[in-house]
């Protein structure tokens, strides 16, 4: 499972008083507590609190210094992109672009020239797809636009679009649906992943439901996730059902060794 | 739009572990071997890079195992003497480095002390230039009083040292520490305890770049299947990204082969079988070649022919 670590995100109050203060410190321990919890990436996500690139920049900057892991860059903007890509010391995760030609037309040439990575909603500017074949549709059509731009399938991170199961209780079962569809684009196939904690929106059990959707997914093929990596219970039962599903080699402590 | 390319491309690498120490490097060594370091399956050349051949180390006792004539005439009169035998591995057989058990540590073989084994392991360090891989007689107890020794005697020689268990490792990670060795986790056929064994060596502060697994060798006939499914099963996982199955692999074939009856009965009891002069050899060859391609880095053999066939395997293949 490829763990993406979603904490360091102006949505949350005490990262943006970070940005606005320009307080790295902040950033530096979110990076490394995110780290220490077995984040593959992290996400870095500016939100609302500036449109100028050269924020997000210092905080990909804060990032690196304290963590030598690789980021995804949350922002599709290409403007933004442009100027955060090529800082990342390692190659970079474009959070994201939508099943658009204009969007993949802007974003997919950066990709293929850092051979960063990208992660492709399925889903087009006009709105959220309902069905499992709409999600399908969407993601094949980034899937056939990667090739164009000689981009791997390893490069490539199709979401499902994950729908807040109080909201859009159909939902669920079209997301998994899609994303077992998915694996079956390529082979090797690309990498499936999913903004987790959506399925949780305005929920009373958020942990429960988060826990409880990702074992499902992890099952119909999801390989990468973002998510509050620091949520033990929820990294856990991921590992967990990875075993379940012979992906991974079991040991005795292998929740032990996860974190050492 | 380009042809795909369909090469396996893999994660992760499999560790490099040197075993020896020369002159410069704080050792009395003339060669070092290195095992591991691979990006992708045996022998698949056109896919990744295998930087390191496999490596045969020659089998060594200090008493001569319980073993046919057909294998002792092969090694000749020097199976009697370990240094000599080490000295006929390394200069006629061609072996790269000298696996040493002490068989005869165990009360029911000699009850050889520890200081003599420590003798033997200083012989041994003068009398050939490769690398040392060091073994007690299997029993725990005892081989906790016996490594010691023989690791303090091959102090700096970066010497692999056998075998750290699930119930019975902290004495030789210590030694391996102290001394400067690297060192053999042991597995009984069980993918899931050659983990575990790994998840403790790291938390008793070892290095997995220091470590190289071994799962019970099977002789071909006896469970073969079982091993070679673990080892390929468990190169495929550390070149998939499973950082503590990425240790370079080594299997015991002498030790394992020559015990079994098909390679160690003649044809005037195993009727129609062939002559074991040829048969043996073959046996511990044909199980030798098998374990490479399932990910072995490092095979212990004992019959000069079968090392022979297997050193132009290895030739031929990378």
């Amino acid at each position: 499972m490829i763990f993406i670590g979603e904490r360091i995100n102006t949505g949350f109050k005490a990262i943006k008083e970070a940005v606005i203060n320009r307080d790295g410190d902040v950033i530096k321990e979110t990076a490394i507590k995110q780290k220490k919890a077995g984040a593959d990436y992290l996400d870095v996500n500016l939100g609302a609190v500036s449109a100028k690139p050269e924020d997000l920049c210092w905080m990909i900057e804060q990032v690196q210094d304290a963590v030598d892991l690789p980021i995804s860059i949350d922002s599709n903007k290409v403007l933004m992109l442009k100027e955060a890509i090529p800082m990342c010391k390692k190659p970079p995760l474009v959070n994201s672009t939508t099943a658009d030609d204009f969007k993949l037309d802007a974003i997919l040439p950066l990709i293929a020239e850092h051979k960063a990575s990208v992660i492709g909603l399925a889903m087009d500017e006009s709105g959220s797809p309902k069905t499992v074949d709409a999600r399908v549709e969407f993601a094949g059509q980034i899937f056939a636009k990667i090739m164009e731009y000689d981009i791997t399938p390893e490069q490539l991170f199709l979401d499902p679009i994950v729908m807040p199961l109080k909201f859009m209780q159909d939902q669920a079962k079209e997301i998994l649906g899609a994303t077992a569809q998915f694996r079956l684009f390529s082979d090797p196939p690309c990498h499936i992943v999913c903004g987790l904690s959506n399925i949780s929106n305005g929920t009373t059990q958020k942990k429960l439901i988060n826990r409880t959707f990702a074992v499902m997914l992890v099952a119909n093929g999801l390989d990468a996730v973002i998510l509050d990596v620091n949520d033990e219970d929820l990294v856990n039962a991921i590992l967990t059902a990875e075993l379940a599903l012979n992906k991974s080699i079991y040991a005795d402590s292998y929740i032990d060794a996860f974190r050492s | 739009m380009g042809i795909p390319n369909l090469k396996e491309s893999w994660k992760n690498t499999i560790n490099e572990v040197t075993i020896g120490a020369t002159k410069e490097e704080g050792g009395t060594r003339g060669k070092t071997i290195t095992l591991g370091g691979q990006s992708t399956l045996p022998f698949l050349s056109f896919e990744g890079d295998l930087p390191n051949k496999p490596v045969i180390a020659g089998y060594v006792a200090d008493v001569v195992p319980d073993w046919p004539d057909v294998l002792k005439n092969a090694i000749g009169k020097e199976i009697n003497d370990p240094i000599e035998w080490a000295q006929k591995n390394v200069e006629e057989f061609g072996v790269e480095a000298i696996n040493m058990r002490f068989l005869g540590a165990s009360e029911a073989a000699k009850n050889r002390s520890p200081d003599e084994c420590g003798k033997i392991v200083e012989g041994l360090l003068k009398a050939v230039d490769v690398p040392l891989i060091l073994w007690g007689c299997g029993q725990e107890e005892i081989d906790n009083e016996v490594l010691p020794v023989c690791s303090q005697a091959a102090r700096g020689e970066n010497c692999l040292i056998g075998s750290a268990t699930e119930t019975n490792y902290q004495t030789i990670v210590a030694i391996c520490k102290a001394d400067k060795h690297k060192i053999i986790a042991e597995a009984p056929v069980d993918i899931n305890i050659g983990k575990q064994v790994n998840i403790l060596l790291q938390d008793a502060g070892l290095d997995l770049k220091e470590v190289v697994m071994l799962q019970t060798t099977a002789a071909l006939g006896y469970g073969f299947d079982y091993v070679y499914t673990i080892l390929e099963r468990a190169r495929i996982a550390g070149l998939q990204g499973d950082k503590l199955m990425a240790s370079p692999q080594l299997c015991d074939i002498g030790g394992e082969v020559w015990r079994i009856k098909e390679a160690s009965v003649d044809e005037d009891i195993l009727t129609g079988w062939g002559a074991l002069e040829k048969r043996g050899p073959m046996w511990e060859a044909v199980c030798a070649g098998g374990y490479l391609q399932a990910g072995a880095d490092l095979l212990i053999m004992a019959h000069p022919k079968a090392i022979k066939i297997i050193q132009s395997t290895i030739n031929n293949l990378q």
